[in-house]
């Protein structure tokens, strides 16, 4: 059993071990280890140049581990958390995003870049925002974020093995959830079922899929069989495996923490309904953040889908006319 | 280091710009003729370009008219394997490094964001954001070092771009990490039509430097030999190891920011008239016909270049560039998406 940090903490190891052109730069991720030790042991072993304790700027961060990439590096930055990582926007919409484009790939930028992101942990404000839609709203950055310790390890280790930039969202109430590590992480763009069912598919990501596995399983005594499909990565998105559940159920709720309007759910239930219309017995609906600035950590658990709100949302999907 | 190892006053700019030329400086005959031929052909690369671009040949040409001993002496201060990071108004820094005229102006004509592979040449994209370039310059340098390549880097920034956080991050990062690194600083006096004093209450832009820990060099961005040394010993200097250098270079751009802009809005003509009379490319010819070391056959030599760069233009220019839609998608990732594929299919079937 190992936990989500650890997970996190051996694939940015074996990575290091296995290419030399690995480099971490960051705030505190050196001496300390990172503020969730996600970095733990990996300066003492490979030393201040691979594992880089850098100035406290965040676009300077980013700004200097693009042009370490464009020498030829493969960087991996650590931003402490989601809303620390905002002054490094420009770097990446403007720079990280477009770098293979704007020179018809002559100049790749396989770079990643991880923020813990997500509430539930009694963050005082700037600590718990959902930023991903920021991210996929951005052409040219993959977005992937593990909900489980063995997607913590295989997405990562994919992340800095690949050559286009990656934003790695890990969601931090998870980083102590201790599992076994498995090592067949799938790739980018699949989505995994977690848990299959019959009557309605939850489709979810990150720190909302131990809430979905939750509330599936408190459904069946309401004698609903929800499935739970885990989207692993936003961008790519699997349209695929999403749509083949959702025809097969016929109802489908998107559950994420980030605000609704305009959020990654919009565009979830939008491709669902333009590709399975046919098919649904009821409109796809969403549970997620309200649209609302994250609240403070004593009202933070009115923000957050927890089971109530998923089942709500499952009761309202039009049975009666089933 | 600590400001007790290196006292604040070692790292101040000179009082004044830096001058070679009209000064007792020993004239170095073969680097200043060739300066000459490319603020000739750099000149004419300018006017060429700004003339196209009345005809619609270009979306928009911002000129360095002025700045062309900057320009000419920042690219050829650079070796072979350092790296150059250009701004928007850089393209000819890059065109005097050698890089094909017509590739460099790609992001201007329009055809594409960059029009070169830019590990090829050792020229960064062009970058419009301003500032932005500048933590790139410091990381590529960085990396470079931790190679253990003897690669140096040099950033162009205008004083409009010293406002801009990237410039102070990258300032400080660059001299923690005593990363081979360059900064020039064209200082134009103006940011479209924001004067310098609008942007910074500094003595000078290089006396920045000191609050990094870097040291700041002052130098006439109008004397091409002048700014040609200055860089020279500043990218030595980081090639040595000791770090970062801030260069401010005192110059003027003659145009407009652009051909959309109207300068007569915010400049005086008797101040565009003073910098006139201080054109780089007079000062420098001057002075080599004053010494006798401007022949007719140097000079001959220079216009014909200068010529066949403009006629080169004009051809490739008026000529339509090949274009095709599906390049929108080909480079968005290393292999498109799912979507991208069906974007792109969609695209070519309305357009079949």
């Amino acid at each position: 059993m190992i936990s989500m940090a650890g997970a996190l903490n051996l694939a940015l190891r074996d990575a290091m071990a296995a290419d030399p052109a690995v480099h971490l730069l960051g705030e505190d991720i050196g001496t300390l280890g990172g503020v969730f030790r996600v970095t733990d042991g990996l300066a003492a072993e490979f030393g201040e140049d691979r594992c880089t304790d850098t100035p406290l700027a965040e676009a300077g961060i980013l700004g200097t581990a693009t042009g370490m990439a464009m020498y030829g590096l493969r960087p991996v930055v650590e931003m402490q958390f989601d809303a620390f990582a905002y002054p490094a926007f420009e770097q990446l919409v403007s720079h990280v995003s477009r770098m293979r484009n704007r020179t018809r790939g002559a100049l790749p930028l396989p770079l990643t870049v991880r923020i813990p992101y997500g509430g539930g942990i009694g963050g005082v404000e700037h600590h718990s925002d959902s930023s991903e839609t920021y991210y996929m709203a951005t052409p040219g950055l993959h977005v992937a974020t593990p909900a489980t310790v063995t997607d913590a390890y295989g997405l990562l280790r994919q992340a800095i093995a690949s050559d286009d930039p990656v934003v790695f969202l890990e969601p931090k109430r998870l980083y102590w959830a201790k599992d076994e590590l498995r090592p067949d992480a799938p790739p980018f763009g699949q989505a995994v079922l977690r848990r299959p069912g019959r009557d309605a598919t939850l489709l979810t990501y990150g720190p909302a899929l131990t809430v979905c596995l939750e509330a599936a399983e408190a459904a069946r005594s309401r004698g609903f069989d929800l499935g739970v499909l885990d989207l692993r990565t936003l961008v790519p998105f699997d349209d695929e495996t999403v749509c083949a559940e959702v025809r097969r159920t016929g109802r489908a709720v998107v559950v994420h923490e980030a605000t609704g309007f305009a959020g990654p759910g919009a565009e979830i239930a939008a491709r669902v309904t333009e590709r399975c219309f046919h098919h649904l017995a009821a409109p796809v609906l969403r549970v997620t953040g309200f649209d609302i600035p994250y609240p403070p950590p004593m009202l933070e658990r009115h923000h957050l889908p927890d089971v109530d709100r998923v089942l709500d949302a499952v009761t309202r999907l039009q049975w009666e006319e089933a | 280091m600590t400001v007790l190892e290196r006292p604040a006053t070692s790292l101040l700019p000179e009082p004044e710009p830096y001058r070679v030329l009209g000064t007792s400086a020993e004239p170095e005959p073969g680097l200043w003729t060739r300066l000459y031929r490319e603020l000739v052909r750099g000149r004419r690369f300018n006017e060429q370009t700004t003339a196209l671009t009345r005809q619609g040949r270009l979306a928009v040409y911002p000129s360095s008219t002025g700045q062309e001993a900057c320009q000419v002496g920042a690219a050829l201060s650079l070796g072979p394997r350092d790296w150059l990071f250009p701004s928007y108004r850089d393209t000819l820094a890059a065109v005097a490094r050698g890089l094909d005229p017509v590739a460099a102006l790609g992001l201007l004509r329009g055809d594409w964001h960059t029009g070169y592979d830019p590990r090829a040449h050792r020229i960064a994209p062009l970058c419009t954001p301003l500032a932005t370039q500048l933590p790139h310059a410091v990381g590529l340098a960085r990396a470079a070092r931790l190679r253990g390549d003897d690669t140096v880097a040099l950033a162009l920034v205008g004083d409009g771009g010293t406002s801009e956080g990237d410039f102070h991050e990258a300032l400080n990062f660059a001299a923690v990490w005593r990363a081979p690194v360059v900064f020039l600083v064209q200082n134009n006096r103006y940011a479209i039509s924001v004067p310098l004093s609008r942007q910074t209450a500094a003595p000078s832009i290089a006396h920045k430097g000191v609050g990094y820990g870097m040291p700041g060099r002052l130098v006439d961005g109008m004397d091409a030999p002048a700014v040609h040394r200055v860089l020279t010993e500043a990218l030595a200097r980081a090639r040595a190891g000791e770090g970062p250098t801030l260069v401010e270079a005192r110059t003027y751009r003659f145009d407009a920011h652009t051909n959309a802009d109207d300068a007569g809005r915010y400049r005086e003509e008797a101040e565009v008239a003073d910098w006139r009379a201080r054109d780089p490319l007079t000062l420098l010819g001057s002075e080599l016909r004053a010494r006798g070391l401007l022949t007719g056959d140097v000079e001959e030599e220079a216009a014909q270049a200068a010529e066949r760069l403009a006629a080169g233009l004009r051809a490739a220019l008026g000529a339509d560039p090949p274009l095709s839609a599906a390049d929108l998608f080909a480079h968005v990732y290393a292999s498109p998406t799912p979507q991208l594929r069906e974007q792109a299919a969609s695209l070519a079937e309305v357009t079949r």
